[in-house]
C-alpha cells in the first residue's frame, strides 16, 4: 500500500466524517496519527531490524515533556534581556495573556521541538550503545527498565509536574494560519497536519527500507552473524535505527502535547509501551502499512472509549491471540488465508 | 545516623530482598525448564495474596493461604496449558510478547475482580503495632515470618531438586532436553510442573509479605522487574546466587532512601539492573567464560 492510497484514504475519511456530521471524530483521528508516528518508528525497529523495545512510551513522553516544560516556563521577568529580545525578533518567543489577564512570555514551541528532538536523540544514543548489545529477554527487560525509569522520573520530578503532569501547554503555530491546537475551529486543518506529518514519515521510512541500509537491516533481522560476515556494521546500524525510531516517537509526543495542551505521566507508563508493541505485532511486525492501519483503527476505538474499563485487557488479549495464532500478522495468518481461500472457492463454485 | 537506624534499614532491606529472591527463583525454575523468562511471574505473587485475602473471612488463615497457593499453582498450570504447551518451537521474541500479554490479562482480571483498592492480609502473629526488638532495631514479627518462610522455600526447593525423582528429572530437562527425553522423562509435564512450582512459591511469598507491603492489582510488574534484576545479578538459573543478590538489592534499595527522594526508590533497582546488564550480564556469581558462551 503506497503513500498515495493512504493519502486518498485520509481525504476520504475527512469527507465522510464531514458528510455524516461526525466531524468531532477528527479529534481522535488526529491523535491517532501522532501515536502512529510512534508505531511507524517501532515497526522499523522491531519488524525490520528485529530489536524489541518495551520503552517506546518513554521516548514519546521524553519528547512531550521536554516541549511542555520549555513552553510553559514563564520568562516574563526576563523579557527585556537582550537574549530574549533577540529571540523575539526571530519569532522564537510567544507573548500570551493568561486567564487572569497577566502577560506571560514563553519560548516558542519550535524551540521546544528542537530541544525535544535533540534531547531524545541523545537519550536514545546513550541508552542504545549499551542496550543494543543485548538480545532477546535481556533486551526486552533492559528497555522495560529504561521505560520504568522515565516513568518514575516524570512522576517524581517537580519540573514535570509529578502526578499532575504539565497542563496549559500553548498551541504550536506551525505556519501562518496553521496552528497545532485541539480547538474546534481548527479541527479539520489539524487532521490534515497530523496525517500529512505521518504520511511524510511513512514515505521516508518506506524509502529507507527499500534502499541499501534497508536491505542491510533485513539481513540483520535474518541473522546478525551472517549480516556481520557480509560486511554490515551491525552495531552501528542497530543504533541508527534505534535513534531514528526514538526521534519519531518524540516528534509524536511533541505534537500531541501541543494538540492536547498537556501531558501526564500515564503517557510514559509501561502499559503504553506494551500497547505499541501489540499494535506492531497485529500488523505483522515487518509490515509498516499494516501497523499504521491497525494503529489508526484500534487507537480510534480506544480513544472513543468503546473498550470502556476493558481498554488494557483488550490490548492484552489482542497481543496474546495474535502471537499465539498469527505471529506473522493477522492478514498473513494461515487461518485467515485458509478461510479466504475457502470463501473464494465457494464463490467461484457458485458462479459456475 | 546511629547503628540502630542502619540496622533498621538492613532489616527492611532483607525483608523486601527475600521476596525478590523468591520471585527470582520462580524465574529460574521456569527458565531452567524452558529457556523462557516468564514475565507474568510477578502476577503470581499478586494473585496468591489476593486469593488468600478473599478466602480469609471464610477459612482459618493457614488454610486460606494453603488454598491460595494451590489455586495459584493451578493458574500457573493453566497458563502453561493454554499459552505454552502446544507451541512448536516458538522464537524468543514471540515468547516474550506472549508472557507479557499473559501478565496483562492476569492483572486485568484481578483489576476487575478486586478493584483498585489496596488490600492486605491479617498479620500472622500480633498486629500492625506489635514489634520485636533485635539488637536495638525494632521490627514487626511479620518480618520474621517473611524471612522464615523464604528460607523454608529455599531449603525445600533445594531438597526437592536433589532428593526427589521429579526434581532430578527437572534438572535433567534443564541440562539437556533431548537427553532427558531419551531417558524417558516426560519433558512437557516437567514444564507444567515448573510453572506450577514457580506460581506456588510466588503465591506463598505474596501471602507472607502482604501484611507489610500490602497488595494491589498492579503490584506485579515492579516485582517482576526487581525479581528479574535479582535473577540476573545472581546469575540466571542459580538459585543460591539469587538469594544473595536479592538481599543485596533489597538493602541497597532501602538504603537509597537516605540519599534520594522516596519517589525514586523503584528506579534504584532498575538502575542496578541496567548496570549489570551492561557490564556483567553473566551475573555477579556466574563465571565470565560460561557467560560468554550464552546469548544475552
Amino acid at each position: 500500500m503506497p503513500v498515495g492510497v493512504l493519502a486518498l484514504a485520509m481525504i476520504a475519511v475527512q469527507l465522510l466524517c464531514a458528510a455524516a456530521g461526525v466531524d468531532y471524530y477528527l479529534t481522535q483521528l488526529t491523535m491517532v496519527a501522532y501515536y502512529g508516528l510512534v508505531i511507524a518508528g517501532l515497526c522499523l525497529l522491531m519488524g525490520y531490524a528485529g530489536q524489541i523495545s518495551l520503552g517506546h512510551a518513554g521516548f514519546f513522553a521524553a519528547g512531550g515533556y521536554a516541549t511542555a516544560a520549555i513552553t510553559t516556563w514563564n520568562l516574563a521577568a526576563a523579557a527585556d534581556t537582550p537574549l530574549l529580545r533577540g529571540a523575539a525578533a526571530l519569532r522564537l518567543v510567544l507573548r500570551l495573556t493568561d486567564p487572569y489577564g497577566r502577560e506571560v512570555v514563553y519560548l516558542s514551541p519550535w524551540i521546544g521541538l528542537a530541544v525535544a528532538v535533540a534531547a531524545t536523540a541523545l537519550l536514545a544514543l546513550l541508552i542504545g550503545v549499551p542496550v543494543l548489545k543485548l538480545k532477546g529477554h535481556y533486551l526486552a527487560m533492559a528497555t522495560l527498565g529504561f521505560g520504568t525509569i522515565i516513568y518514575r522520573v516524570v512522576l517524581g520530578a517537580r519540573v514535570f509536574g509529578e502526578a499532575d503532569g504539565i497542563s496549559d501547554v500553548p498551541p504550536f503555530p506551525l505556519l501562518p494560519g496553521v496552528i497545532v491546537d485541539g480547538a474546534r475551529a481548527v479541527r479539520t486543518v489539524n487532521f490534515y497536519v497530523a496525517w500529512g506529518l505521518l504520511l511524510a514519515a511513512l514515505a521516508l521510512i518506506a524509502n529507507l527500507i527499500h534502499s541499501r541500509p534497508g536491505r542491510a537491516l533485513r539481513a540483520l533481522h535474518g541473522s546478525e552473524e551472517a549480516a556481520s560476515a557480509m560486511g554490515v556494521d551491525t552495531a552501528r546500524l542497530k543504533l541508527h535505527v534505534f535513534v531514528v525510531s526514538a526521534v519519531l516517537a518524540a516528534i509524536g509526543g511533541v505534537f500531541l502535547t501541543h494538540f492536547n495542551g498537556g501531558i501526564g505521566p500515564s503517557e510514559a507508563g509501561i502499559l503504553k509501551s506494551v500497547r505499541y508493541v501489540a499494535i506492531v505485532a497485529v500488523g505483522g511486525m515487518a509490515n509498516l502499512w499494516g501497523a499504521v492501519t491497525w494503529s489508526a483503527v484500534l487507537g480510534f476505538l480506544s480513544l472513543r472509549g468503546y473498550f470502556g474499563s476493558f481498554d488494557d485487557a483488550v490490548f492484552g488479549t489482542i497481543l496474546v491471540l495474535v502471537m499465539l495464532f498469527a505471529p506473522e500478522g493477522v492478514t498473513r495468518s494461515p487461518y485467515v488465508l485458509r478461510a479466504v481461500a475457502a470463501i473464494r472457492k465457494r464463490v467461484a463454485g457458485g458462479a459456475a | 545516623m546511629t547503628a540502630e537506624h542502619l540496622l533498621q534499614f538492613v532489616f527492611s532491606g532483607i525483608t523486601s530482598g527475600s521476596i525478590y529472591a523468591i520471585v527470582a527463583i520462580g524465574f529460574n525454575i521456569v527458565y531452567n525448564a524452558t529457556g523462557i523468562i516468564n514475565f507474568a511471574q510477578g502476577e503470581f505473587v499478586m494473585l496468591g495474596a489476593m486469593i488468600a485475602i478473599s478466602l480469609d473471612p471464610f477459612l482459618p488463615l493457614p488454610l486460606a493461604i494453603a488454598a491460595a497457593v494451590a489455586l495459584t499453582a493451578g493458574i500457573g498450570a493453566l497458563v502453561e496449558l493454554l499459552f505454552i504447551r502446544w507451541l512448536d518451537r516458538p522464537g524468543v521474541l514471540r515468547m516474550i510478547v506472549i508472557t507479557i500479554g499473559v501478565s496483562i490479562l492476569l492483572r486485568e482480571v484481578a483489576h476487575h475482580v478486586w478493584g483498585e483498592s489496596v488490600l492486605s492480609l491479617a498479620y500472622f502473629t500480633g498486629n500492625e503495632c506489635s514489634s520485636v526488638c533485635i539488637l536495638g532495631a525494632c521490627v514487626s514479627p511479620q518480618v520474621l515470618w517473611v524471612l522464615g518462610v523464604s528460607a523454608a522455600i529455599v531449603v525445600g526447593l533445594t531438597l526437592f531438586f536433589s532428593l526427589t525423582l521429579t526434581g532430578t528429572a527437572m534438572r535433567a530437562c534443564a541440562a539437556s532436553r533431548p537427553a532427558a527425553q531419551l531417558c524417558g522423562v516426560q519433558v512437557r509435564n516437567m514444564v507444567a510442573i515448573a510453572f506450577m512450582l514457580s506460581a506456588a512459591i510466588g503465591a506463598l511469598a505474596g501471602c507472607v509479605v502482604s501484611p507489610i507491603t500490602q497488595t494491589r492489582y498492579d503490584c506485579g510488574t515492579s516485582l517482576a522487574i526487581k525479581g528479574f534484576t535479582t535473577a540476573i545479578m545472581g546469575g540466571m538459573g542459580n538459585s543460591l546466587g539469587a538469594v544473595a543478590a536479592g538481599l543485596i538489592i533489597g538493602v541497597l534499595e532501602s538504603a537509597s532512601v537516605i540519599a534520594l527522594p522516596l519517589a525514586y526508590k523503584d528506579a534504584v533497582a532498575i538502575a542496578i539492573l541496567l548496570g549489570i546488564l551492561f557490564f556483567r550480564p553473566s551475573g555477579m556469581f556466574g563465571s565470565r567464560e560460561a557467560g560468554a558462551l550464552r546469548e544475552f
